[in-house]
């Protein structure tokens, strides 16, 4: 029989090399790609309650003209950290959660191609943002808003930009690693027949996000020193009075910024592609314009960031170039909808949850992409630019279209990763309070952002008459909240109930990919036999065949499937990967030296030695412990 | 079906689906994620050159001999570096150390080359702080020290392991990707000599743009 070699022990240097593959300590050891998954959708979760609150925080203070809760620099700190966790903290580590889980399994892996380089990632980016919140305690968070233009960055006298811009540098290592990892993994590891075009489109979604954050972040890596050196060290980058022009930093923020963007939409837009085809009994209509739309537009989405600065003044042509590009990056996205909703005419539909939240998210995008459309017309986006229609807009877009897809992949998944299927009752009434609290928190921003209330400000006058909108604003936003304490007790539910038989949660859905061909939830080496793929959705093909006579799907023959993976199962022994300590001390390095730069100069030169001893025990031991 | 299951021991790399080791796809996706990183900082140099409002200027601190000369000691480590990987390939363990060493001493001449320089044009006054050259200048070239250095305790890091006999049977693998590395940080400084040393700074000292 297959058997897992995982534990043994060996002296390694200062540490012993650490065995365990369960318990609590485990956790903090581990390279197993679908633990990690699974830490990092737990650390954005939590992120995600945190970001939610400071959301209620804003809501409360502009539920009244004159709002008195929050004072202006808190204010201020409030809305940026809210800008910040939501965007880096919960939807980015949230997506690589789940490609983390799933990519492995959906292209029959057994792991990532660099288990610790994975570990490491996972470690910097908590490390990462435990020392962005670290700010409310040692000086005062950021209060920049998430983009932080200069030069009031540069020039305010609090700690907080100095606390953002190492905070992103961090989190930008963490995702850096990530991303290389992950692209080489996909490219790399995939099982033999599994071709590029027998991907799934979530796969392909990961593929490219990975690529856009590799050549995105280095560009804000570089403005954020430039932003910190101008801050601590006296440099005049974004100085106009040595010559600097703070403009620069709103190009290199945005070159990076609105890549991005996609970086946040593509994960979901890989959800709704894998969730349709399943709830509607269909292949995807159009795989290959949903994979090359996706493509498109992250090569779209490096020429379009300055639609972010029409109002800078650039001119004329700069403006009419970048409004065309912006419009035409809306084609491919308007391709995939297309797709989506081909997908489920004329389908079997079933309405879970998971479907719900699918459709859900669909529409709340489209709502969202046609009002950016608007703001892609320059003269259109004189009006808008800083108003609350561009916070409905981004909203729309990124929770309609991330948070929904997120809900509907953690409905689909959850059987597949803990066993259990969480409660469906529950799941439609956290859909239905979510829809509309949703709705009534961002659907009359347009209005508001139309009447003219101003972004980002903390307090209004009751003669401007934007009380009534505000008022309901806040309402949808205790919906929302309502919406999530729902899910929260879900969980609880879902855990106190027995647990289901295997057999139950194998596959509860009926569905076409390769993550469900293992157990739920899977061992540590995710397959006993990597399987051979012999077509697009190759689970469906494995369970059904199309009647030659009919034309119908019929099941497959019983344990036909099996059969495929049964024959070879003895003899081998699969060598996973060790647990590591290295990962997590090198990553603690990051924090000290953001610290050091900071505080003392002295905490640099022991994160370096921390990151240092990190990386030499990393390098030195072997990945799979000797026998 | 089932030899292409888990044929992987210990020591081999496992197979992958393009046939290329794991580790040096992530290299060349890793450098091209650096060429990223080095262009927006000459970017910012070249958007920013000739517009310092005040001195010292680009002409009144640069000593282009020198310069060059540090320069070519840099070059001549790529050299170097392709000997020792060769070496490697052939087996020949002494002469790898040997390389990999004088690849190493090359950089650290280049890296105090650059410290010297620093210290000339600190001392002419020329500071970090003093204009908007010193700020992009030093910036750009300390960025790339730094990633210098770091191949340098890679080197050196492949010598004493070499010593130690930790090193697999072949080491011919981590020395090309050590020299991966190593060519692109070469490379990078001849976009950078190019951009900042020998294209002339257009009517220094004119303020504004």
């Amino acid at each position: 029989m297959a058997t897992v070699t995982t534990t043994t022990r060996r002296r390694e240097g200062i540490l012993r090399r650490p065995t365990a593959t369960t318990g609590f300590t485990s956790w903090f050891t581990t390279i197993d790609h679908k633990k990690i998954g699974i830490l990092y959708g737990a650390t954005a979760f939590v992120f995600f309650l945190v970001g939610g609150l400071e959301a209620l925080l804003i809501r409360v203070q502009l539920a009244e003209p004159n709002g008195t809760l929050l004072n202006p620099a808190q204010y201020n700190q409030i809305f940026t950290m809210h800008g910040i966790t939501m965007i880096f903290l919960f939807v980015m580590p949230m997506a690589a959660a789940f490609f983390n889980y799933f990519i492995p399994l959906m292209i029959g892996a057994r792991d990532v191609a660099f288990p610790r380089l994975n570990a490491y990632s996972y470690w910097v980016f908590l490390l990462g943002g435990l020392f962005l919140y670290s700010s409310f305690f040692l000086g005062g968070a950021p209060n920049c808003g998430w983009f932080c233009y200069a030069p009031n960055s540069t020039t305010d006298p609090s700690i907080g930009p100095s606390f953002y811009a190492i905070g992103l540098i961090i989190t930008g290592i963490a995702s850096t690693a990530g991303a290389v990892n992950l692209a080489v993994t996909v490219i790399n590891l995939r099982a033999p027949g599994m071709s590029l075009f027998r991907l799934p489109v979530f796969v392909w979604m990961g593929l490219v996000v990975q690529l856009l954050l590799a050549f995105s972040l280095p560009i804000i890596t570089v403005a954020l020193f430039q932003l910190l050196f101008d801050r601590e060290f006296g440099t005049h980058f974004y100085d106009p009075t040595a010559g600097g022009d703070p403009v620069l930093w709103q190009q290199l923020f945005w070159l990076f910024g609105h890549p991005e963007v996609y970086v946040l939409i593509l994960p979901a837009f890989g959800i709704f592609s894998e969730v349709l085809p399943v709830f509607s009994r269909k292949p995807l209509f159009g795989y290959q314009f949903v994979v090359f739309s996706g493509i498109a537009i992250g090569f779209i989405g490096f020429g379009v960031w300055a639609h972010h600065m029409f109002a800078v003044g650039l001119g004329p042509v700069a403006n009419t170039a970048f409004g065309i590009t912006t419009a035409i990056i809306a084609i491919p996205t308007g391709v995939k909808i297309f797709n989506w909703m081909g997908t489920m005419h004329r389908g079997d539909i079933r309405f879970t949850t998971a479907m719900l939240f699918t459709i859900g998210g669909i529409a709340m995008f489209v709502i969202g992409g046609l009002s950016g459309v608007t703001h892609a017309i320059v003269p259109s986006d004189y009006q808008q630019t800083d108003t609350y229609y561009i916070v409905a807009h981004f909203h729309y877009v990124i929770f309609g279209g991330g948070v929904f897809a997120f809900f509907s992949a953690l409905f689909y998944w959850w059987p597949k990763v803990f066993g259990r299927t969480l409660s469906e009752r529950l799941g439609i009434a956290e859909f239905v309070l979510m829809l509309i609290g949703f709705n009534l928190t961002f659907g009359p921003m347009h209005i508001l952002g139309l009447e003219g209330m101003i972004r980002r400000t903390y307090t209004y006058p009751d003669s401007l008459g934007l009380t009534m909108w505000n008022q309901v604003a806040t309402v949808g936003a205790f919906l929302i909240a309502l919406s999530i304490l729902v899910f929260i007790v879900n969980l609880v539910v879902t855990y106190v109930k027995p647990r289901p038989s295997a057999a139950e949660v194998a596959d509860p859905w009926d569905a076409r990919t390769l993550e469900w061909l293992t157990t739920s939830p899977p061992p540590v080496y995710n397959f006993e036999e990597i399987p051979t793929v012999h077509a697009l959705d190759e689970f469906w093909h494995r369970k059904y065949v199309e009647d030659e006579r009919t034309g119908r799907l019929v099941p497959a023959q019983a344990g036909a499937a099996e059969a495929h993976d049964d024959g070879h199962a003895g003899g081998h022994a699969i060598h996973m990967p060790s647990p590591s300590f290295w990962p997590l001390v090198a990553a603690l390095g990051m924090p000290l030296i953001g610290y050091g730069v900071l505080f003392s100069w002295w905490l640099v030169g022991l994160g370096v030695i921390v990151a240092l001893t990190g990386f030499y025990g990393w390098a030195l031991e072997p990945s799979v412990a000797e026998d | 079906m089932a030899d292409v299951a888990v044929a992987h021991g210990q020591g081999e790399h496992p197979e992958t689906t393009t046939g290329l080791p794991h580790t040096k796809l992530a290299m060349w996706l890793f450098l091209a994620s650096e060429c990223l990183l080095f262009g927006a900082l000459i970017s910012t140099y070249v958007l920013y050159r000739g517009r310092s409002v005040e001195g010292p200027f680009p002409h009144d601190v640069f000593d282009i001999p020198y310069t060059s000369v540090s320069a070519f000691v840099l070059l001549a480590s790529s050299l170097t570096m392709v000997l020792a990987l060769s070496a490697a390939q052939e087996g020949d363990k002494g002469r790898t150390r040997l390389w990999l060493l004088a690849t190493a001493v090359l950089g650290m001449v280049f890296v105090g080359g650059q410290v010297y320089e620093f210290t000339v044009f600190y001392n002419e006054g020329l500071k970090l702080s003093t204009n908007l050259f010193g700020t992009t200048f030093y910036v750009l070239t300390g960025f790339h020290g730094v990633h210098v250095t770091v191949g340098i305790l890679m080197l050196l890091s492949l010598v004493g392991l070499s010593y130690a006999e930790r090193l697999p049977a072949d080491p011919s693998f981590p020395i090309e990707m050590v020299g991966l590395y190593w060519h692109f940080v070469d490379i990078v400084w001849i976009v950078i000599f190019t951009v900042v040393y020998l294209v002339p700074t257009p009517n220094p000292g004119a303020p504004g743009a």
